[in-house]
Formats: structure tokens, C-alpha cells, sequence
């Protein structure tokens, strides 16, 4: 019998970027029209390769003004239109986010570097899922808990990360259009293409004009933004510091907020999980979206029974990630999203083996060009290791051990953060007393990183306050809600 | 070919001697196996399906596959002219095309063996199903009689069902100890052994946590591959079935040395779904097993859609049906 003479190579099989259109230049997406910015311009690259994709506008305060002044006129019809009536128009955005699914999914990966198979698979469905979602709620407002007769609060400004452009102002917008108001959303500056694409989709949907405004910039764009007299609401994702300046800068204002901020989740897995799925989870809980998810499983606390055993299981499973070209369908991880964060990673990654936590990577080659960070994990890490309480945003997982459940649940709290955990257990009972005692806006049992719109996000403590997504999801776009 | 099993049993396992003393002992063994979470398990077995395979992979996957295919007929109507037939096409799966490897075994019932062989010689194995298959319902000395009959017909290979009665029942001791003497039924004159396929009917036993119980107690038991299924359950091979399967063979040599053989069989149909198989046995298990001494398909309809990929591959056009043999 001839014996094997060749290894099982995946050919490359990437997905063709000609579905998209991306112009040389982009404005600004005020009253329905995309229009020229009076500020400078910017550039948004590809994180996979540091090719320029566009020149994007630079919203100055004049460019702020305008469009918060477009919502403002917007939200006279809109806040008094039917919630039938806007239910149709959201459930027409839901639509054409299906049906341009495959193009945002592609856009999304060029511009983030995410790989292609989570943005086609995970990103764009719960974006369309959370527009369906909201369109639902559009007409039971009354129903909801939340007051007889719940009223928008009027003009939203909202400002979301680079992690998961697409998925964040679905998170931002479907709530804020359902409930009424109408908004100003401005993307992250190293990824505001996707966003522009829903400018599009608006305009194709035919939303009046002015009910969502879409800006481009960085900080000083973010900031007109949160303290322009007229906004009435501010949503924020993103980080810890700026979400502190955020609530500083609100303070004694009678503006609302939502923020959506940092984590150092704890991955908690016992001695009797299924450890194989155990593994799989640790894997998707901080190499999903190269780690850049806040509610990521940073930190691995595993019983000191299993360690060996897990930690050998895990490195074997972190041998076959594949790292690489994000449009390849092949590809579990992608690039990181700038040079600035790859720095950041780097940097904690070095003051993690100064302090003496053990690193290791599979061997793996990174692309020349490009932003990338192989999937590492640092072993020997304990609660007083820098690694162990700062948010790292990339593919890098602390791993801590644990003897007893208190034990477990004490390591699990002692952070700033409150976020997300995860727990790994076969016995059912240990679930339900770890989700109480663990003080995390999510608990996952058994799995990680899984987002539906019906089911509330939002953390303790460094992590934030307010709930997107569900029934609490529309509290904080409604007068008086409070949950 | 005929591949023989080893005489004795492993040195590695001399360390489970005391596990498998007694159904007490056997049965903390089994049931202190980490368990497996079906979501999370599925969940896994979907994603290694998307992964895209291509161009030279993929013919290189195509052979591979026809190499790993246990020709299969196990009807009641089967005649020695058929098996003679489907013997004929295991040898030399496309007459037009002299590159194309053989299958790796014919599968029949044992009565048939003697036809295949002659067929067949050396050049592929011959494995026969034995142990009152499908059901496993039989005493052990018809069991018994049953496979050293196929034995004696010349049967490289045996592929035996368990007796799922007695697994879903607990009785993991009887289970074992019936897989401990049909593998000594295995035995030739000269010294040598059949190789021997564990059946669990995957369908039967239900949930994951058995397949795994199931996968280590046939291990422990001294068999050389384990089998998802007889082909006459629905449902048959899936890939997660074969997934937790191939990491009980997986942590099976990582504890012990001795590394087993795993077989899907039963409704995998098409090309796709086989690259699928081959995708997870190389991401879950290595290269190592991605070789028909270490992994089958038991399949009679998926050789067909093997070979017509083959060519389209090569000729870069479909051709019908009638292009290729029937069985």
C-alpha cells in the first residue's frame, strides 16, 4: 500500500474583495447626504497589508454642530411616527443588511482585519438579528416594562469602537430608531467604512433624513460630539480612560449615558468540565476577533487538579489556529487592528515575561506586512502580575490557577473590572451558585463569547453602567426607564 | 496486505489492568471520563466542516479518501455475483483511469468472504461482519462461532457489533469481556490475527458521553479501530459522533502508546462530506492518522462521488452516472 506522501495542506481560499466598492475619499453622512467635512482628512488602512484604503473626513465642530442640528429637526417626525412605522423601516434595514451581507462582511474584514469567517458567521448576522430585534420592540414599547407610555429622549450621540465596528452600531442604533430617537453615531477612526456602507443602506431603506447621522473622525470629533448642548443621550464603547473622561465631562449635565467599557474576564473551568469543549472555549473566549473584545476570557483561572492536563490540551488546539490573510476562509485569526494596538499588546506581553510569567506561542508564520501577534499565553501568572489585571485587547491569555470554588470566585472579583466570566462545570448546580456569586454583568456556562439580542450586555464596576441589547436594551433610550 | 494485530496485548495496558478487574472498577473508569458537552461539541464539528479546501489538497484528499473506502454491500440479497462485482470495482475503481488507487477493503457478510477473496487476493483486504451483526443479539458461543467462521474463510478484518443492551444497561464488564474474546476468536493458526472493528451503533447509545465511554471500553479491550455504526441505524456516522471519537483515540495513545484506528460508516455520501472528515481527523488527531492503516470510510454510495470529483478534477468536466461502474 503507498504510504502518505504529502501533508494536508488547505490551499489558500480567499474571498474575492471585488464585491466591494471603496471610493477614494468619503464625506460625511449629515441629513441624508453624504457631504464634504470642513475639517482635515485622515486615512483608514488595511491592518492586513498597511495599504490606504480612503481618505476619510475629519468631522470638525462646525461638521458636529450640523449634524446634531439634523437630528434635532429629524426627531420632531420621527419620535411622533407610529412605532409601526419605524418598525418598518428598521425591519427594511434588517433586510438589506442580509442582503448585502456578503459585501459588509468583506468590507468589515479588509478595514478591521478580522477574519472573514467571523465577520460572514458571527458580525453580520447579529447585526441583522439585532435590527429584526428592535423592529419587534418598535411597536410594544407600552409592553415593555419599562412605564405606560415611554418617550424617546431625543438625540443620541454615539460613539463606537474599532473591535467590532459593524456590530457596535447595531448595538447603537437599532434601540435608539426603535424607541424613537434619532442619532449621531460616530465610527473609530481606524474603521469607519463599514459605517459609511449603513449610510448607504439608510439612504437605500429611505429613512428620513437626519435620523441617522454618521460622522468620521477621532477624539476631538468624539468629544464635540458628547458635549454638544443639544444631545440628549450619549452612548459610548470603548476604552476605560475615555469612557471616565466621558462621565466627567456629562457630569452635572442632563444628559444620559451608557457605557460600554473595559474587562479582564475570568474563565473559570473546573475539574470536571468537558474538557475538550473547555478548550474550545478558552480558545474562542480570547482568540475570537484576535482578543479585541472587551468581555474576552482574559484570564484562565483553572483548577490546580487539571492544569497540566488542560494546558497541554490547549497548546496542541493553539497549534492548529491558523493565523494569517483575514479574507482567507481558512483563517481563525486575523490581523491586529493598528500599529498603536499591536504596540500596546507588545508591551504588556514584554512586562509580562519581566515579571516572570512564563510565555508561550505555537510556532506559527506571521505575514511580513501587516499588524500581527501570534496567539500567546503566559503560564505562573498570578493575581500580582500586571497581565493578570490589565486589559491587553489581543490574542493573550493569562492563565491562573485555583483549589476551591470560594477560591475561584475571589480571583474572579478581584478586578476593577466586571464585565464577563465564564464557567466550565458538568455539574449544574455549581452553574447556578457561580453566576451569583460572580460580579459580571455575563455569565457564561459552558460556552463564551456568545451574543443574542434578546439577552442583555452590560457590566460592573471599570466595565460601565447601562445594559444594551434586549428588553433592558431600550431603557436607556426611553424617559423616565430605569431597570 | 492482510495487517495483523499485535499477539499480545500491549505493555500500555498492562497499567488499566485493575481498571478493567471488575464491573465496579470499570464502570468509576467510564463514568469518570471527562464528559462532553454536546453543544460545544457540535458546535466544533461544524466549524472544522467550513474549512475550504482546494485545487492539489484536494486531489490529493481525493485519493486519499478512495484509499481509506471499506467497500461495503451487507444486504440479505447479496449473491456471490455481486460481492464478485463490488470486489472487481474495489481493485480498480475507474477502468479508465489506471492511476486510481484501489479502495482499502471490501466489506461483506462472512458467507461472502471466500468470493471476494478470490477476487481480490492480497491487493485489498477482505473484512467481514460477524457477531450477529446488525443486532449484536446472539449468544456469545453463535458470536463466538460466527467470527472465527469468517476467520477461517480468510477474513482480514472483522468488524463486530456490540451488544448495546447490555452497554445501555451498564453491564460494561459483559461488553468487554465480549470484545476481549471475539478479538481472541480473531486468531489464525500461524500465530497471527484478524484486525478487529468495534461497531457502537452511535445512533443507539445516543449520547456523546457513551460514544466515548463505548470508544475507551473497546480500547481498553484490546480493539484495533472503533466503528460509529452498522449502516442499518439511523442516524449513522455524523461528525461530531466522529469527532469525540477520534479524541478518545487521541488521549487513548497520548496514556498509553497504542494507537487505534477510527472508521465513520454509514451515510457519508459525498466528496464534500469526506474532505469534511479528512479535515477534522488531521486538525483533531494529526497526519498520523490520515492513513487508511488508521482511518476507513465504511460507505458503499461515496466511492462513485470519489471518483467522479476525481475526474472532474483532472478532465475539468462533470460526466454523468453511467460514466462510472455500478457496484
Amino acid at each position: 500500500m503507498p504510504k502518505k506522501s504529502n501533508t494536508f495542506e488547505y490551499a489558500p481560499a480567499p474571498e474575492s474583495r471585488s464585491i466591494v466598492d471603496i471610493k477614494p475619499s468619503y464625506g460625511l453622512f449629515i441629513d441624508g447626504e453624504f457631504v464634504d467635512g470642513r475639517g482635515s482628512s485622515f486615512k483608514t488602512i488595511n491592518p492586513a497589508t498597511e495599504e490606504t484604503l480612503a481618505e476619510i473626513a475629519e468631522a470638525s465642530d462646525a461638521d458636529v454642530d450640523l449634524a446634531v442640528k439634523a437630528a434635532r429637526r429629524a426627531f420632531r417626525g420621527w419620535s411622533r411616527m407610529s412605532g409601526k412605522e419605524r418598525a418598518k423601516y428598521l425591519f427594511r434595514i434588517a433586510r438589506i443588511i442580509q442582503e448585502r451581507g456578503r459585501e459588509l462582511a468583506v468590507l468589515e474584514s479588509i478595514d478591521n482585519g478580522k477574519p472573514i469567517k467571523e465577520s460572514r458567521d458571527v458580525d453580520v448576522p447579529i447585526v441583522a438579528a439585532h435590527f429584526f430585534y428592535y423592529a419587534g420592540w418598535a411597536d410594544k414599547l407600552e409592553h415593555a416594562g419599562l412605564g405606560p407610555n415611554p418617550q424617546p429622549l431625543g438625540v443620541a450621540g454615539q460613539i463606537i469602537p474599532w473591535n467590532f465596528p459593524l456590530l457596535m452600531l447595531a448595538w447603537k442604533i437599532a434601540p435608539a430608531l426603535a424607541c424613537g430617537n434619532t442619532v449621531v453615531l460616530k465610527p473609530a477612526e481606524t474603521t469607519p467604512l463599514t459605517a459609511l456602507l449603513f449610510a448607504e443602506i439608510c439612504q437605500q431603506a429611505d429613512l428620513p433624513p437626519g435620523v441617522v447621522n454618521i460622522i468620521t473622525g477621532a477624539g476631538s470629533t468624539g468629544q464635540a460630539i458628547v458635549s454638544h448642548p443639544d444631545v440628549d443621550k450619549v452612548a459610548f464603547t470603548g476604552s476605560t480612560d475615555v469612557g471616565k473622561a466621558i462621565a466627567r465631562s456629562i457630569a452635572g449635565t442632563d444628559k444620559k449615558a451608557t457605557l460600554e467599557l473595559g474587562g479582564k474576564a475570568a474563565n473559570i473551568v473546573f475539574d470536571d468540565a468537558a474538557i475538550d469543549q473547555a478548550v474550545e472555549g478558552i480558545v474562542g473566549g480570547i482568540f475570537f476577533n484576535q482578543g479585541h473584545v472587551c468581555c474576552a476570557g482574559s484570564r484562565l483561572l483553572v483548577q490546580e487538579s487539571i492544569r497540566d492536563e488542560l494546558l497541554a490540551r490547549l497548546k496542541r488546539r493553539m497549534g492548529t489556529l491558523r493565523v494569517g490573510d483575514p479574507l482567507d476562509k481558512n483563517t481563525d485569526i486575523g490581523a491586529i487592528n493598528s500599529s498603536e494596538q499591536l504596540t500596546r499588546i507588545r508591551e504588556l506581553a514584554g512586562i509580562g515575561e519581566e515579571e516572570g510569567a512564563e510565555r508561550w506561542s505555537p510556532p506559527c508564520d506571521l505575514p511580513s506586512s501587516g499588524f500581527w501577534f501570534p496567539p500567546t499565553i503566559f503560564t505562573g501568572v498570578t493575581q500580582a502580575h500586571r497581565i493578570a489585571r490589565e486589559e491587553i485587547f489581543g490574542p493573550v491569555l493569562s492563565v491562573l490557577t485555583f483549589r476551591t470554588p470560594a477560591e475561584a470566585v475571589e480571583k474572579a472579583n478581584n478586578t476593577p473590572y466586571g464585565l464577563s466570566a465564564g464557567v466550565w462545570t458538568e455539574k449544574g448546580s455549581r452553574i447556578l451558585h457561580m453566576a451569583s456569586e460572580l460580579r459580571a454583568g455575563v455569565v457564561w456556562a459552558n460556552t463564551f463569547n456568545k451574543f443574542d439580542p434578546a439577552s442583555p450586555f452590560g457590566g460592573y464596576k471599570e466595565s460601565g453602567y447601562g445594559r444594551e441589547g434586549g428588553r433592558q436594551g431600550l431603557a436607556a433610550y426611553l424617559k423616565g426607564a430605569d431597570l | 496486505m492482510p495487517t495483523t494485530a499485535p499477539t499480545d496485548p500491549h505493555p500500555g495496558l498492562a497499567a488499566y489492568s485493575e481498571v478493567t478487574a471488575s464491573e465496579a472498577s470499570l464502570r468509576r473508569f467510564l463514568h469518570g471520563l471527562p464528559g462532553v458537552d454536546q453543544v460545544g461539541a457540535e458546535a466544533r464539528a461544524a466549524g472544522l466542516g467550513t474549512r475550504s479546501i482546494k485545487t492539489t489538497a484536494k486531489a490529493w484528499a481525493i485519493d486519499l479518501a478512495i484509499r481509506m473506502v471499506d467497500l461495503t454491500t451487507l444486504e440479505g440479497q447479496d449473491t456471490p455475483g455481486k460481492v464478485r462485482a463490488l470486489a472487481a470495482k474495489a481493485l480498480r475503481p475507474d477502468p479508465a483511469d489506471p492511476t486510481c488507487p484501489s479502495t482499502a477493503a471490501v466489506c461483506v457478510y462472512g458467507d461472502l468472504v471466500g468470493e471476494v477473496k478470490a477476487i481480490v487476493g492480497d491487493k485489498v483486504n477482505v473484512a467481514a461482519v460477524a457477531t450477529a451483526f446488525p443486532s449484536g443479539r446472539a449468544s456469545m458461543a453463535i458470536k463466538l462461532a460466527d467470527t472465527r467462521d469468517a476467520v477461517a474463510m480468510g477474513a482480514d478484518e472483522i468488524d463486530m457489533v456490540i451488544d448495546r443492551g447490555a452497554f445501555l444497561a451498564g453491564h460494561y464488564l459483559q461488553v468487554f469481556e465480549e470484545i476481549v474474546a471475539v478479538r481472541e476468536a480473531c486468531a489464525r493458526p500461524d500465530g497471527t490475527h484478524a484486525h478487529l472493528k468495534v461497531i457502537f451503533e452511535t445512533g443507539e447509545l445516543q449520547t456523546y458521553d457513551n460514544v466515548r465511554r463505548a470508544s475507551w471500553l473497546a480500547m481498553l479491550a484490546g480493539t484495533d479501530f472503533i466503528k460509529t455504526s452498522t449502516g442499518k441505524v439511523q442516524p449513522a456516522a455524523t461528525l461530531p459522533v466522529t469527532l469525540v471519537m477520534l479524541e478518545a483515540v487521541r488521549d487513548f495513545r497520548e496514556a498509553t502508546g497504542v494507537q487505534i484506528g477510527v472508521k465513520p460508516a454509514g451515510g457519508i455520501k459525498t466528496t464534500k462530506d469526506a474532505i469534511k472528515y479528512l479535515v477534522m481527523v488531521n486538525e483533531i488527531v494529526g497526519e498520523d492518522w490520515l492513513d487508511p492503516d488508521w482511518f476507513r470510510f465504511g460507505a458503499s454510495t461515496l466511492l462513485n462521488d470519489l471518483l467522479m470529483q476525481r475526474t472532474k478534477l483532472t478532465t475539468g468536466r462533470y460526466s454523468g452516472p453511467d460514466y462510472f461502474t455500478l457496484d
